[in-house]
């Protein structure tokens, strides 16, 4: 019956909600702060500047976007197919373990021009094959996905931490790392790339993947809404049984859209490999891939969307750490039960205040 | 409007006369939701004790106006009086408690429950159920009694036929004391004999006094049992009257705001070359049932196929096989001389190479993705053609440019290709689905429930361009629960009946009745040599 | 390594004659991950630099880290500030350690559990090893069963390496007991899942197992538990665990980091910190075994006279421990 209701325009869906929501975890993030003794707006105030204020703070939050716009598109297409890729961890993971792998490889016989395209196509490779295991048994053996992803988070693990510390493992190392790549394996950092120009900027993580995390915004626009494949995955994502009459084969479109979906969260194993750590480590995913579905929720499954939510969070997590660093009565719980607010209401409880604009909506109109 | 005012102004002028009160008197109501005006002061009055028929439209506002008395939205504007008596009616249970019953279209009853139990639902009283039970039981006996509305009590209500099921929801709502009983579209599930027996019941519900009112859009059966009659159209009231100083023909019009000519399938003969070819036709359920068992027919070109049947028994599985949205299990399927076999693996892309189009029974579930936009709407299935495609990109201004014609042709509105498919009212989504499919020249159409749920005005656009598809030589294979659909275009009549094609009759020999009989299996056959199957 | 063993030793002689030589420090600490209040290492540190604080009033600035990018990114921010001497707390802040230590020549750096070659960085390791090869001879003497377990935390060569000297010392205190090794896991979480090691440890004690050795961050707590409830015995590490559970906690592995956290701060406020390696094993007192009124019931004569003695020969070289990291194999 309701559905005589009118629904709620784009304005408001993808403008006013978000901010909403974000204005009402900042309150109760406001009341947490204020019991502890610390003015909320000082709060906020430290965290804006450190996130935005000045060139190394913008590097790091933007090299966290980084991260969150990888794993958010990944959970954005598994999203279009009806699919809740939660494995975008695992799938970065093994997605900088093939990265790590080609460059401990080929580092020493090879050029920048032809490592750093390796180093991407691994990336993918390695992520999106991560990813295709679950979707294969979700397509042909009905296991579901959500399951199988999560699993498969654990083994990357595992599988991880046996290479590192059995095999990968650099000789008279005590930490389970690698050697460190090759200049020529390296991924310019953009403050490198600043100084080519003659710009001195502050050092931070912030490296060239960057762009092609652009690119991949761009790339996955246009595949979703401008190709007939992205066409075919949202009509299997919104109905399973429209698409099956439209001579679709759902199964397939499991399988390229999981692998699409995974080869996006291989690429923070490209940016963090590649680009920051140059050697491949434990631990490098850090959550990003769990992070990367409050960001593609926020985000409306929406490029441009997820492009907002990763500044948002990046904003969060290293506006967070400055506030952890400036106050010391900030502990780094606190900024990630403030995080987990943000997540709370802008992912869990997105669409919580819809119901209610939608009566204000329809009154006022 | 001249003719309805004064019709309007009659019926009040009866309930002026009347001394009883009125079971219901709406007055001035008034309910938009955004832009949309729903209804806009309507009056509505049902005496005491007769079935009173609400007719119009989809979107037409009759639905908004028993939400708005059953309780499920309030009116912005407007009075309710319940047996003379001023009433605020803002949930369904301030309806049942003013004695108010619904019926829905789709049953409200837990599947494993017994029909004592769905019909105590909610009612139940005190700690302990065993005692309510007992007193359930009781109640339930006498009702039945009184009613004559007989039901098992302790039978599984998944058992139940559609029928008796239905039974059961009107039970619920007696239960409940409802002196006001609604039914909305309660024969859309029902054979023409079970439609016979819910009428029955309905008179002998309202002798023993119960008000009903009834929400159809087929108009035989207004004129069949009710006493009066309102018509709405665009969320007003346009007329009330007496169902027996009205008819058919007028209440069209009124709905409709315009003379409607009656569906008829042209007598001239196009018959061709068989295109489509079924033996021994089997599809297996997944308990290892047969779905269908055994299934031989063909179609040529130029012909309609009906195939009657009640539904579940069949049909949709046929649909589905054919146009390769389900494999099958036995037997052979040939189309323009392509066989396909149990072997084969095919799907519908398949079939729409071979131009065999397919309008699904169901077209919000099966026949587009709603979310999608109407240009996106009107390429599914055939997303991947080049004439939609440039490079690895859509041609977006193909697929515009080809959207804005056919929208145009098939006048679809909102005319806005942009428009999301799940805006668009239930006609103009068939006309989309039928404009995608027809367009492509079809050799074979494969169509399911033409128009389930659309407005007359649509029905008869529709079946204007089935009947101009089978003139240019189109194989039609139609199946339609609407029998009056169904005997209108029909070159060839077959009927279903638990999966098995049980009769065949041709179009200009068969009649409601004997069809009816045949759709519940009580029929012998009369021509035997048709038969695919032993009844 | 004689400063340490110094201070160690005689601090409150030092604190009275540092008064005179103080200098005005501004030090920093970087805990990693497992967070300042771990109950193990880097709550080690956090003692060590409380003490610190408590005993001159000087405070230092701190950092939690949440993930990888960050290590850099606060001991940048703490160089940047000019605090000196930074502490890095576990050798995964080794190489952001040795990056901001180059970029800033002029400030102190100590880094815990990892080496870094700078003349401005101090690195302090430890012989865990030779502890825990201490521990295993205890392990053994109080074995009834003939059988002893070893729970490691996230499985890493340094945890092997804690479990390799503990069989060691097993092996020479008697041949003939058999050394039941589990990992607890092979991620971060492996350092603080209690009910994970009470499991293991139910395993262990079911197979015969009748004391383990846990090195395994907060998981250890479960281990202990698990001994308690089972009768059993358990044996603590890094700090002093003996009094979680008295009675069935035989001892407690010692490695002092918040002495190593301690003394670098110390040592900078008296003028006299020095850069480069500090290996801290049996002879420096930096890594040993617990005994105090907890469990002095069940340390035998004939055990404490038998460890002290493989103390005494580890520390003059008549044994060698062998060090799992140095060839990646436990060679027993």
């Amino acid at each position: 019956m309701s559905d005589l209701l009118q629904p709620l325009p784009r304005w408001i869906d993808v403008g006013v909600i978000p901010v909403l929501n974000v204005s009402m975890a900042m309150i109760v993030s406001s009341i947490l702060l204020l019991v502890v003794g610390i003015e909320p707006v000082e709060a906020v105030t430290i965290m804006l500047h450190g996130a935005f204020g000045y060139d190394e703070g913008i590097g790091y939050t933007l090299y966290y976007a980084t991260n969150f716009v990888f794993t958010g598109l990944a959970v954005a297409i598994a999203f279009h197919a009806g699919l809740f890729n939660i494995g975008g961890e695992g799938q970065a993971y093994i997605g900088g373990l093939g990265v790590g792998l080609a460059m401990l490889l080929l580092d020493s016989s090879m050029p920048a021009f032809l490592l750093l395209p390796i180093a991407l196509i691994m990336a993918a490779l390695f992520g999106g094959a991560w990813a295709l295991i679950p979707a294969y048994l979700q397509a042909y053996r009905g296991s579901h996905i959500v399951i199988t992803t999560i699993m498969f988070n654990f083994i990357a693990s595992a599988i991880m931490v046996y290479l590192m510390v059995n095999v990968l493992i650099m000789p008279g190392q005590q930490s389970p790392q690698t050697r460190e790549f090759a200049e020529s394996a390296q991924l310019p950092f953009m403050h490198e790339v600043f100084a080519w120009f003659g710009v001195n900027i502050s050092q931070s993580p912030l490296n060239l993947s960057i762009v092609w995390a652009v690119i991949c915004c761009i790339g996955l626009w246009l595949f979703i809404w401008r190709s007939r494949w992205g066409y075919e995955t949202r009509a299997v994502g919104f109905n399973e049984k429209a698409a099956v009459y439209g001579g679709i084969n759902p199964k397939r479109v499991v399988l390229i859209s999981m692998c699409i979906s995974g080869a996006l969260a291989g690429f923070v194993g490209f940016n963090e490999i590649s680009g920051v750590h140059h050697r491949l480590i434990l631990n490098f995913t850090a959550g990003y891939g769990f992070t990367g579905i409050a960001v593609s929720l926020m985000g409306r499954n929406h490029p441009v969307g997820i492009v907002l939510a990763s500044l948002l969070f990046g904003m969060l997590y290293q506006g967070g750490a400055e506030l952890a660093f400036e106050v010391p009565t900030v502990t780094r719980e606190m900024v990630v039960a403030i995080q987990g607010f943000v997540i709370l209401f802008s992912g869990a409880l997105a669409y919580m205040s819809t119901p209610f604009l939608t009566r204000l909506y329809n009154r006022w109109k | 409007m001249n003719h309805s005012s004064q019709i309007v102004e009659s019926a009040e002028q009866t309930v002026a006369e009347m001394s009883p009160p009125p079971a219901i008197e709406l007055r001035n109501i008034n309910k938009s939701f955004g832009a949309v005006q729903a209804n806009r002061n309507v009056d509505l009055i049902v005496q005491a004790g007769t079935i009173h028929g609400i007719v119009g439209e989809n979107g037409a506002g009759k639905s908004t106006l028993m939400s708005i008395l059953y309780g499920f939205y309030e009116a912005d504007e407007g009075s309710i009086q319940i047996n003379g008596k001023p009433a605020r009616i803002n949930s369904s249970q301030a309806a049942i408690a003013a004695g108010i019953g619904m019926v829905h279209q789709h049953f409200m009853l837990v599947a494993n429950f017994s029909v004592l139990e769905n019909v105590m639902m909610g009612a139940e009283k005190g700690f302990l159920l065993k005692n309510s039970i007992g007193q359930a039981r009781r109640k339930l006996r006498e009702l039945s009694e009184n009613y004559s509305l007989h039901v098992d009590p302790d039978a599984l209500t998944d058992d139940l036929p559609v029928g008796q099921q239905q039974r059961v929801e009107i039970l619920k709502a007696l239960f409940r004391s409802a002196g006001i009983l609604i039914l909305d579209e309660p024969t859309g599930v029902l054979t023409p004999q079970e439609t016979e027996q819910l009428f029955k019941i309905l008179s002998s519900l309202r002798d023993e006094g119960v008000t009903i009112i009834l929400i159809t859009h087929k108009l035989r059966e207004i004129m069949a049992i009710t006493d009066n009659v309102s018509v709405m159209r665009d969320g007003e009231m346009v007329a009330h009257c007496q169902t027996a100083e009205t008819s058919t023909a007028e209440l069209a019009e009124l709905m409709v705001g315009r003379k409607v000519s009656a569906a008829t399938r042209s007598r001239e003969q196009f018959l061709g070359d068989i295109r489509l070819k079924v033996e021994n036709l089997s599809v297996a359920g997944s308990l290892g049932n047969k779905l269908l068992d055994d299934i031989n027919l063909e179609v040529r070109s130029g012909e309609i196929v009906g195939i009657a049947g009640v539904s579940g028994n069949g049909q949709s599985e046929l649909l589905e096989v054919l146009s390769g949205i389900r494999p099958l299990s036995q037997g052979q399927i040939t189309i323009n001389g392509q066989q396909f076999k149990a072997e084969d693996s095919y799907n519908a892309a398949d079939m729409r190479e071979l131009k065999v189009a397919h309008v699904p029974e169901d077209r919000h579930r099966t026949g587009m993705v709603t979310a999608m936009s109407a240009w996106e709407s009107l390429i599914l299935g055939y997303h991947h053609d080049s004439r939609y495609n440039k490079g690895i990109l859509f041609d977006q201004a193909a697929i515009h440019e080809e959207a804005e014609r056919l929208i145009k042709e098939f006048d679809v509105r909102p005319g806005d290709p942009e428009i999301k498919s799940a805006n668009m009212s239930g006609g103009n989504q068939q006309k989309l689905i039928l404009a995608r499919e027809i367009d492509k020249s079809p050799e074979v159409l494969i169509v399911g429930q033409p128009t389930r749920g659309v407005d007359i005005g649509a029905i008869e656009f529709i079946h204007g361009q089935l009947n101009q598809l089978r003139q240019r030589g189109c194989a039609i294979l139609m199946v339609s629960v609407e029998l009056d659909e169904v005997l209108a275009l029909s070159d060839r009549i077959l009927v279903i009946f638990d999966g098995r094609i049980v009769a065949e009759v041709n179009g200009n020999e068969a009649d409601t009745m004997t069809l009816g009989l045949m759709m519940a299996n009580a029929h012998e056959p009369r021509s035997s040599q048709n038969l695919k199957g032993d009844a | 390594m004689k400063l340490l063993h110094k201070l160690a030793t005689a601090s409150t002689i030092l604190m009275l004659s540092s008064a005179a030589l103080a200098v005005d420090i501004k030090p920093a600490v970087v805990f990693d991950m497992g967070g300042k209040f771990d109950k193990s290492f880097n709550q080690g540190v956090y003692d060590g630099v409380e003490r610190f604080k408590t005993e001159t009033g000087i405070s230092y600035r701190e950092f939690e880290v949440t993930n990888e990018a960050q290590r850099e990114q606060a001991i940048r921010k703490m160089a940047q500030r000019g605090l000196s001497p930074i502490i890095g707390v576990g050798f995964a802040q080794g190489p952001a350690i040795e990056k901001v230590a180059s970029e800033y020549p002029n400030l102190k750096f100590t880094i815990i559990d990892s080496v870094v070659d700078l003349p401005n960085v101090q690195s302090v390791v430890f012989k865990e090893h030779e502890g825990s090869f201490l521990v295993g001879i205890l392990a053994a003497m109080s074995s009834k069963t003939g059988k002893v377990g070893y729970i490691g935390g996230m499985d890493i060569p340094m945890i092997r390496a804690f479990g390799c000297g503990y069989a060691q010392g097993v092996k020479m205190a008697d041949p003939s007991i058999e050394v039941i090794q589990n990992m607890t896991g092979t991620t971060p979480t492996a350092w603080n899942d209690p009910g994970r090691g009470a499991e293991l440890s139910r395993g262990q004690f079911d197979r015969g197992v009748d004391i383990i050795y846990a090195a395994a961050g907060g998981t250890g707590v479960g281990v202990y538990q698990a001994a308690k409830d089972a009768g059993k015995m358990a044996i603590g590490v890094d700090s002093n665990q003996n009094h979680i559970h008295p009675g069935t906690m035989l001892t407690s592995m010692l490695k002092r980091v918040d002495v190593a956290a301690y003394n670098s701060y110390k040592a900078a406020y008296e003028g006299n910190w020095k850069a480069g390696i500090h290996v801290l094993g049996l002879k420096e007192d930096g890594v040993g075994w617990a005994l105090d009124e907890h469990n002095a019931s069940m340390i035998t004569d004939a055990m404490k006279a038998k460890v002290e003695q493989a103390r005494a020969d580890v520390i003059s070289g008549k044994i060698k421990v062998h060090d799992y990291r140095s060839n990646n194999a436990c060679d027993i």
